[in-house]
């Protein structure tokens, strides 16, 4: 039953399974550019529920929210490596836990 | 026949994603999550949305991913290899994810609801660039035009931290 029919609850529990698995890499790793490729990820499961619930409910402006999604993600990413790069410049390192300097 | 390319697409979802975060080479990284963004294109056509797949891998999997390359590129890759793994936080996350698995059924009976038809309008076919492009510029056009300062904006800012000498 639970494996024959897939049912917007199984889309939900991927979706929430690949935001997990992305928030653990945003917890875990140091490395600021796999903590940027675990925030593609989470925005990826946010994107994989808003396609599903669209599908499921009919409701086709839930696509266009994706298609926003996807167009300031890539925004964000062009941003967030360019301030890497800037930080990797003056640090000569990009491990999160060494960027101490607004710590008190 | 639908289960199984959803049962196969789900399992190959979560192995690309788990890998994404567990191996340490960022090269094999970045090349994993090229595969979970083409696995979840293939999701978004189960789910009809044939346009979302197309601009998902060229947009996602193409460009954003090209960039993630250059960057490793640019850094020093060896670095991140030499550290040491956090094993308690590891095993800590294991624990809050295993206990979150454990509800997953719970959560699948939880939404049994069965599939509703889009209303794309007369004469469309689902998820098409047509009928998506018809309902952006009738409904979001002030959105997307937003978009659009902030896409310019952002390759300014870009450009404006990327440079050598910020002073000329």
């Amino acid at each position: 039953m639970i494996f024959s029919e897939i049912t917007l609850g199984h889309y939900l529990a991927l979706s929430s399974l690949l935001f997990v698995i992305g928030l653990a890499g945003v917890i875990l790793r140091r490395s600021l550019l796999i903590i940027m490729m675990s925030l593609e990820l989470l925005l990826n499961a946010a994107n994989l529920a808003l396609v599903a619930v669209g599908r499921f409910q009919g409701i086709p402006d839930a696509q266009v929210a994706v298609f926003f999604v996807i167009t300031v993600a890539a925004a964000e990413v062009a941003l967030g490596l360019a301030i890497l790069v800037a930080i990797f410049r003056i640090k000569k390192t990009t491990a999160a836990d060494q960027l101490a300097g607004l710590r008190f | 026949m639908e289960a199984v390319f959803f049962w196969v697409l789900a399992v190959a979802l979560v192995i690309c994603a788990t890998a994404v975060v567990l191996f340490r080479n960022p090269v094999t990284n970045a090349v994993c999550l090229v595969a979970c963004l083409a696995v979840q294109a293939a999701l978004f056509v189960t789910l009809e949305s044939n346009f979302l797949a197309a601009v998902q891998v060229i947009v996602y999997a193409g460009a954003v991913m090209v960039l993630f390359l250059f960057v490793i590129m640019l850094l020093d890759v060896r670095e991140e290899a030499r550290r040491t793994i956090p094993w308690v936080k590891v095993g800590g996350v294991g624990v809050v994810v295993l206990a979150a698995g454990l509800g997953i059924p719970r959560l699948i009976e939880a939404f049994p609801s069965a599939k509703k038809s889009l209303h794309w309008g007369e004469g469309a076919v689902s998820g098409s660039a047509r009928d998506l492009g018809m309902l952006l510029f009738q409904g979001y056009g002030p959105l997307f035009l937003a978009t659009g300062v902030l896409l310019l904006v952002a390759t300014i800012g870009v450009v404006v931290l990327c440079r050598k000498d910020p002073e000329v």
